[in-house]
């Protein structure tokens, strides 16, 4: 104990409380926290599929979008949008909605993939809409990832970037990173157009097409893509490139000035 | 002219045995050349040191690389716009349309030897070439190095700071690539924003409608031979200058206007330089090894009917960006012609923020009216208008960079871009004038602290009590060195306008001019302008009353 007194005035003290503090209210967070389990059954039929998913709608999703997904001046009319449109918002954590703003940012999900089909089942009974995609339509492999870029470069890149690194859009909405975006979600986001992005049904851009641009988007932005040249200090062109000259380059031409200059030819100091 | 070395008993020896090869070689070359005097008149040279001194090095060493890696560039490239299928080995191209220069720098980047690195290199260097003129610039500037005699040497210095952004410009098109041609079409805009020769212009440079099949080569003439040929020629008459002029130095004991105190040229400085020069070239090198710039493998063939996000130019065409995009979409009809004000207004402005910095000196001599030489380098706080007006211009600059990359912030900080495009047209106006006051109150406040200093000693950090009970601070008066490099700088008096009537109660004329004049020069060295140097009877007195503090 004396020990422990000694020490409580060491400049070190007041961040040693505060780490414990923070881990114990940290722990006693996760022991009471209500563990997000409630699953609800498999329904064996569609119907039972929709009727679940309108539970889960009624909780989740009724007070922004109405209570038959009408819309109110919260949120848009669910009605039409389709399987698809309900998949990528849910699965990519947008909805449900933390907060109104410019545009719903991507985050961790709250309803697990069986959810998400209820709710998605529910939606489209509302109205026909794009159905989810099959694995086959939306996997990459054996695509032309050259005609993918061209696409890209054509439709995506004038507010996603050159590689889909993101961009700037009006009073602060932006279009997002594509880097860690799911084969599926991207297929599903050029199908149904979420947030303020157009949509590119399969009229306007066939499924082989999308296909395409989704190997490129693999190709040129994941973590398996390669960059021959180096760090690539996030793909953003020459805004990042000059900054980078300035801090870094410049930066150590300076410590390197300063270095040489301060060893002159004079006797040594000693 | 000498025809013989001095050394001691040479005819002599000559006729036994031969003088060293060494020798032998000099001597050739001085019967031919003359070098030994001007060897005898340069090798000597004195600089002083001091790491600043070193960044306008950082500009010549980069300039010598972008040079050398550039000629290895040209072996090459091919500076051609006829279509060409690719079938290298970068899979994500293969197949596509694309013109020659295009094909050729990703031949370059994947199958020359050593050829990304060397494009890397030589961008990068290019990035850091201008980023070091920037500074270089900055501390002449900020020294008061480019008052007489170096104000062509200034001249020829922003110059070279010019031609560096369009030889830079030109270089950063070449390639043809979706983010270069984007900069070419934003080029040809304000160009077309022009009245009446705008069209001509464009048609003139593009040989034909924007984008035609010529302006890659065009460009390539211009960046490979015209603009480095002008710099080259440029560069030399700077640096025959600075010989000329020999270095400033900042004050201390020893030093006056009159001499250079430092080592000489052979064998310090070209030993320091020497080896600065590799230091350089191993930093740019090893940033080119390790992170990759502009790749165009990624940013795709240029075609008009595409256009990606995050499409600036490199840096130092940054602030012309900017003005585009903060500017307004004002566009007027005239007698039938559109003109496209919200091009060409900053158009316009453009030479006019690269103007300030490069007038200012013949403003600042014109208000000193001072035509005496000078090679004492200021430091900035001893010239509080002076350094509050560098500030303001690099505000100035910063504000328009952050509208020139408006969408990087949006994203990164959450932000609105159009609060940033309204931060931008306001910032544009408002924060120079708040940089100026505050650099120049700062300015001040160290001013005093240096007369503080001088009289009273630096503050220990010891505190004494008195018998009577007063606890004071003692300070440590400063060594003569210190005292004398404080006091160094000299001070000017504010121009007066003189008496309203001459001798004979007749009144004066007083131009325009002279009142501005003197006007400014009371803002410059009145009595808000500057903090009275101590004088030598202050300091007496303080020194004799001792105690007081």
């Amino acid at each position: 104990m004396k020990k422990l007194s000694a020490r409580r005035r060491h400049p070190l003290a007041a961040l040693v409380v505060l780490l414990f503090a923070l881990a114990a209210t940290g722990g006693l967070y996760t022991a009471f926290a209500p563990a997000g389990e409630a699953k609800a059954d498999k329904g064996s039929s569609q119907s039972l599929a929709i009727e679940e998913g309108k539970k889960l709608y009624d909780v989740g999703c009724s007070s922004c979008h109405g209570t038959g997904g009408q819309g109110t001046s919260d949120g848009p009319s669910l009605v039409g949008v389709g399987a698809a449109s309900v998949d990528f918002q849910v699965g990519t954590g947008r909805m449900p909605l933390q907060q109104q703003g410019a545009q719903a940012p991507k985050k961790k999900q709250v309803y697990d993939q069986d959810e998400i089909n209820q709710l998605a089942a529910y939606v489209a009974s509302l109205g026909s809409g794009p159905s989810q995609p099959t694995k086959k339509q939306y996997d990459p492999n054996g695509s032309d990832v050259a005609k993918g870029g061209e696409l890209f470069r054509t439709n995506c890149a004038q507010c996603h970037n050159f590689t889909g690194e993101g961009g700037a859009l009006t009073h602060g909405k932006f279009a997002p990173d594509l880097g860690d975006v799911s084969e599926k979600h991207i297929y599903e986001a050029m199908q149904t157009g979420p947030q303020n992005m157009p949509s590119f049904p399969d009229t306007v851009m066939p499924e082989k097409d999308k296909r395409d641009i989704v190997a490129y988007v693999k190709t040129v932005n994941s973590d398996k893509s390669e960059s021959p040249g180096g760090f690539k200090l996030g793909g953003f062109g020459p805004v990042s490139e000059g900054m980078f000259a300035w801090i870094f380059g410049l930066g150590s031409m300076v410590a390197v000035a300063v270095w040489v200059a301060a060893r002159t030819a004079k006797a040594r100091k000693s | 002219m000498s025809t013989a070395t001095d050394t001691p008993g040479s005819a002599a020896a000559g006729e036994k045995k031969k003088a060293p090869a060494g020798e032998r070689v000099a001597d050739w070359a001085d019967g031919r050349l003359g070098i030994f005097s001007l060897a005898k008149a340069n090798m000597r040279k004195i600089f002083p040191d001091h790491w600043s001194f070193m960044l306008g090095e950082v500009a010549l060493y980069s300039f010598i690389i972008i040079i050398l890696t550039g000629v290895y560039l040209t072996l090459f490239f091919h500076p051609s716009m006829n279509e060409v299928e690719y079938h290298g080995p970068y899979v994500p191209m293969q197949g596509v349309q694309m013109s020659e220069a295009f094909a050729s720098t990703l031949d370059i980047s994947f199958d020359v030897r050593g050829g990304l690195l060397m494009r890397q290199i030589h961008h990068w260097a290019a990035l850091i070439f201008l980023a070091a003129m920037f500074v270089h610039m900055m501390r002449v500037f900020f020294t008061g190095a480019f008052r007489k005699p170096r104000e062509v040497n200034w001249l020829f210095g922003f110059l070279l700071f010019v031609l560096g952004m369009f030889t830079g410009f030109t270089g950063y098109s070449l390639p043809d690539d979706l983010l270069s041609g984007t900069g070419v079409r934003f080029m040809e805009g304000a160009i077309l924003s022009v009245p009446i020769v705008g069209t001509y212009l464009s048609m003139f440079l593009f040989g034909g409608e924007f984008p035609g099949h010529d302006f890659i080569a065009r460009f390539y003439s211009a960046h490979v031979l015209l603009l480095p040929g002008i710099m080259l020629g440029l560069l030399v008459a700077h640096l025959i200058l600075v010989f000329y002029h020999k270095h400033t130095q900042f004050a201390g004991p020893g030093r006056t206007n009159k001499n250079v105190v430092g080592m000489p040229l052979l064998p310090v400085y070209m030993a320091k330089a020497g080896g600065f020069f590799f230091l350089v070239f191993g930093v740019i090198s090893a940033v080119a090894a390790l992170f990759t710039i502009n790749p165009i493998w990624v940013l795709g063939p240029y075609r008009p009917d595409q256009v990606s996000t995050n499409a600036q130019p490199d840096w130092y065409m940054g602030f012309p960006e900017g003005l585009v995009r903060v500017m307004p979409g004002w566009e007027i009809n005239v007698a039938g012609h559109s003109l496209v004000l919200g091009v060409f207004i900053p158009l316009m402005i453009l030479p006019v923020v690269l103007g300030a910095i490069a007038v200012y000196p013949f403003i600042e001599s014109w208000v000193t009216g001072d035509k005496r030489e000078h090679h004492i380098a200021d430091r900035p706080r001893n010239a509080p208008t002076r350094t509050g007006f560098g500030a303001a211009w690099i505000a100035w600059y910063f504000v328009l960079l952050v509208g020139g990359g408006n969408d990087l912030w949006a994203t990164h900080f959450h932000l609105s871009i159009n609060a940033i495009t309204w931060f931008v047209r306001i910032g544009f106006f408002v924060v120079p004038v708040i940089v100026f006051v505050i650099t120049r109150r700062i300015c001040l406040g160290l001013q005093r602290r240096d007369r503080d200093k001088v009289l009273h000693g630096r503050e220990s950090g010891t505190i004494k009590r008195l018998p009577h009970g007063e606890f004071v601070e003692v300070h440590e008066p400063l060594n003569q060195e210190q005292l004398h490099t404080l006091t160094a700088h000299e001070q000017y008096q504010p121009a007066e306008i003189g008496p309203g009537t001459d001798e004979n109660g007749v009144e004066r004329k007083v131009s325009r001019g002279q009142k501005m004049r003197a006007k400014l020069s009371k803002g410059y060295f009145g009595e808000s302008g500057q903090i009275p140097k101590p004088t030598s009877e202050e300091y007496r007195e303080i020194e004799s009353g001792h105690g007081h503090h």
